[in-house]
C-alpha cells in the first residue's frame, strides 16, 4: 500500500546541528507505525539521498530512537551556516521534500 | 543522598518567563538557577560583530528577577554564553547589565567573570603540534583561518564554574560554555552523578521546551538523586512526558545516543524514561564516559565582507515564465559593466516557485525540482538581489547596478516595458553591515580544563565595586 510520510508522523522536522549540520527528526504516530517503518527500511541513506539530491556519502547517520519514535536523520550541510549561499540560517524549513515523500509498505 | 534541586527558568537568558512558573519554581527551593544564553543557530554574524541576538532590556528582565531572588535564598546564579555567543564584547554586555542591577537595587555579592576568548597563537600551537581536530563535517584548520579569524571562542565544561562555586561567587557569568554545564556545574561540585547531572543540564538548557506543549519562554525544574533525576514543568497548562522528554534528546543534535561534549561523551543508550506523575518524568541509566585528553571545541568566524540587498516582487506572467533567463543576463550585464571593480557576490533568491529548490527556501541544496507542485506557474515571485563585496561602496554599486537593470531589462516578448519589478520601500536597497562566516569548528586537547578560562572575581558592596 502507498503512504505519505505526513500521514504517519506527528513530528517532521529539519533544524541545523551546529552550523556543519543538518538533521532531519521524523517521530511517528504510533509505537506501531515506527516500527512497522522501521522494518519496511523505507527511510534509509538511498532513500534519504534520491529524495534530497546529495550523495550517499554526505549523510552521516540513519538513526532509529525508540524512546520518541522517531527516525532521525544527520546530514553534511550543503552549505556551512551564514555561508553566502545560505537560504535558511537556521536549517528549520528544510523538511518540505519529507513531508511529500511517499513509498509503498505492506501491512 | 539528599535531592538537588534545579531551577532553569527560560530556554534564553531575555526570552523571558511568566511570574507564576518563577514563583512555583522558587516555592520548591532550589539549590540553584542556571540560565543558558547563548546558541550558534542565528548564525555566524553575532559572533562576528560581537553583539548579542538578544534585546538588553529583555536580558535585564529576566537578572533582575533572577539575581535578588538567589541572593536572598543564599544560592548560586549561574549564566552560560553571555550575550549570546560568549565572546568578550558580549561578556561585557551581560557583566554591565549585572553592574546596573547590582547598582539600582544596592546588593552585596561575589560576581565571577570567566571568559572563553581563545588567543590567536595559542590557536596556532596547538595546531602545530597536531592537537586540533576538524569536527567532522567541518573542513581541516589552516593558519589561514586562524589568521582571519574575528572571535575565537573555545566551549568550557564544568570546571571552571565548579572552581568559581568552590572560591564562593554567588553570580557567575561564562563566556562560551557547552550549554549543560551551567545546570550541571553544582550537581559536579556535590558529587552527583555526572552522567545523569549531564543528561538533565541537555533538557534543562531549553526550560520548557522538552514539555509538552512546549515552550522556550517558561521555567522547568530539575531534581537529580543517586541513581536518577526527575523534571517536572511549573506551569499547570505544560505536562513533561516520556515521550516529550525522550524526543527533546533529538533536537539539534547528529546522534541522540551519543552527545560528545568538553571532557566526555554523555552515552545514552542505556537510559530509561519513567513518567512518575502526570507531569514528572523521571529518568535514569545515562553515563559520562570521560574521555583523555580532555578536548574543548573552538568556534570562530571571519569576516567574508560587506552586503547589500533590495527586495522587489514580479506579478507579470511573461516575466515570470523567464525569470532564470533573466537574472542570468542581468548578472552578465553587471560583470560587463564591472570587470576593473574586484571581486564580489551577486545571488538573486527567487521565492515563490512552483518547485522547491533552485534558488528558493531550499537554494542551498541546488536545483532539488524533483519536488514539483502541480500548478504550472507561480502568479507571483519575490526576488531578492543579494551582494557582497570586499567593502560597503561596492557592494552598494553591485546591488544599485542589478537593481536598476533588472528593473528595466528588455527581455524576449515584453509588454509591460514601465518596469518589471514592484518595489515595497523607498529606498529600495538595504545596507546590511558587516557579512562573517564560520571558519573555526573544531576541537582542542587541553591539559586543564581550567587553562582557558580563567576567571575574575568582582565584589559588589551596596551595589558598589569593591
Amino acid at each position: 500500500m502507498r503512504y505519505h510520510l505526513k500521514d504517519l508522523a506527528d513530528v517532521i522536522r529539519s533544524k541545523n546541528s551546529g552550523p556543519y549540520e543538518l538533521t532531519f527528526d521524523i517521530m511517528f504516530k504510533t509505537e506501531d507505525i515506527y516500527k512497522r517503518v522501521c522494518t519496511a527500511d523505507v527511510i534509509n541513506k538511498t532513500s534519504f539521498a534520491s529524495l534530497y539530491k546529495i550523495s550517499t556519502d554526505d549523510i552521516m547517520e540513519v538513526i532509529h530512537f525508540h524512546p520518541a519514535k522517531a527516525i532521525k536523520v544527520t546530514i553534511v550541510r550543503p552549505v556551512s551556516s551564514g555561508d553566502l549561499r545560505e537560504t535558511d540560517v537556521y536549517g528549520a524549513q528544510q523538511h518540505a521534500p519529507l513531508m511529500n515523500f511517499s513509498f509503498d509498505m505492506e501491512l | 543522598m539528599e535531592e538537588l534541586k534545579i531551577l532553569s527558568p527560560t530556554a534564553i537568558l531575555g526570552y523571558g518567563f511568566p511570574m507564576d512558573s518563577w514563583e512555583e519554581g522558587m516555592r520548591r527551593e532550589p539549590d540553584v538557577i542556571a540560565v543558558d544564553a547563548g546558541s550558534t543557530d542565528p548564525g555566524p554574524y553575532y559572533l562576528g560583530a560581537g553583539i548579542s541576538f538578544t534585546d538588553r532590556e529583555a536580558v535585564k528582565r529576566d537578572l533582575t528577577i533572577m539575581i535578588p531572588a538567589a541572593l536572598k535564598n543564599g544560592i548560586p546564579v549561574i549564566i552560560g554564553t553571555a550575550g549570546g555567543c560568549g565572546a568578550a564584547p558580549h561578556l561585557q554586555w551581560n557583566k554591565e547589565i549585572i553592574e546596573e542591577i547590582a547598582r539600582e537595587q544596592k546588593l552585596s555579592f561575589s560576581l565571577a567573570v570567566i571568559p572563553s576568548d581563545i588567543k590567536k597563537s595559542t590557536i596556532t600551537e596547538s595546531l602545530q603540534k597536531g592537537s586540533i581536530t576538524p569536527l567532522y563535517p567541518a573542513p581541516e584548520l589552516t593558519q589561514a583561518d586562524i589568521d582571519d579569524a574575528v572571535h575565537v571562542v573555545a566551549q568550557m565544561g564544568v570546571e571552571p564554574i565548579v572552581k568559581a562555586l568552590t572560591e564562593g561567587a554567588q553570580v557567575i557569568l561564562t563566556g562560551r560554555a557547552y550549554d549543560p554545564v551551567v545546570f550541571a556545574a553544582l550537581a559536579f561540585y556535590k558529587g552527583y552523578d555526572k552522567g545523569l547531572a549531564m543528561h538533565l543540564g541537555k533538557i534543562l538548557e531549553c526550560a520548557a521546551i522538552a514539555a509538552t506543549p512546549g515552550s522556550g519562554s517558561d521555567c522547568m525544574f530539575g531534581y537529580i538523586g543517586k541513581d536518577y533525576f526527575r523534571v517536572e514543568p511549573l506551569n499547570p497548562i505544560r505536562k513533561c512526558t516520556t515521550l516529550s522528554v525522550a524526543a527533546h534528546t533529538l533536537y539539534e543534535k547528529t546522534n541522540p545516543y551519543v552527545l560528545p561534549g568538553p571532557g566526555g561523551i554523555l552515552d545514552l543508550s542505556e537510559t530509561t524514561f519513567t513518567q512518575e506523575t502526570d507531569s514528572i518524568v523521571r529518568v535514569a541509566g545515562s553515563r559520562f564516559n570521560p574521555t583523555h585528553p580532555y578536548n574543548v571545541k573552538l568556534e570562530g568566524v571571519k569576516k567574508v565582507g560587506c552586503r547589500t540587498v533590495s527586495f522587489a516582487a514580479v506579478a507579470d506572467p511573461v516575466m515570470i515564465s523567464q525569470i532564470d533567463e533573466i537574472t542570468k543576463a542581468v548578472k552578465a550585464r553587471v560583470k560587463d559593466n564591472f570587470t576593473g571593480l574586484g571581486d564580489y557576490f551577486l545571488d538573486f533568491k527567487v521565492y515563490g516557485r512552483n518547485t522547491i529548490g533552485k534558488t528558493g527556501v531550499m537554494g542551498i541544496f541546488g536545483d532539488t525540482s524533483n519536488h514539483a507542485a502541480p500548478e504550472s506557474q507561480p502568479l507571483e515571485l519575490a526576488i531578492i538581489i543579494d551582494a557582497v563585496a570586499p567593502i560597503q561602496e561596492t557592494a552598494n554599486t553591485i546591488c544599485s547596478f542589478a537593481r536598476s537593470t533588472l528593473l528595466h531589462y528588455g527581455y524576449p516578448g515584453r509588454i509591460s516595458t514601465a518596469g518589471n519589478l514592484a518595489f515595497p520601500f523607498s529606498p529600495s536597497d538595504i545596507k546590511m553591515g558587516d557579512v562573517y562566516e564560520f571558519c573555526m569548528y573544531h576541537v582542542m586537547e587541553v591539559t586543564d580544563p581550567c587553562e582557558l578560562f580563567p576567571a575574575t572575581i568582582i565584589k559588589f558592596d551596596g551595589g558598589d565595586i569593591k
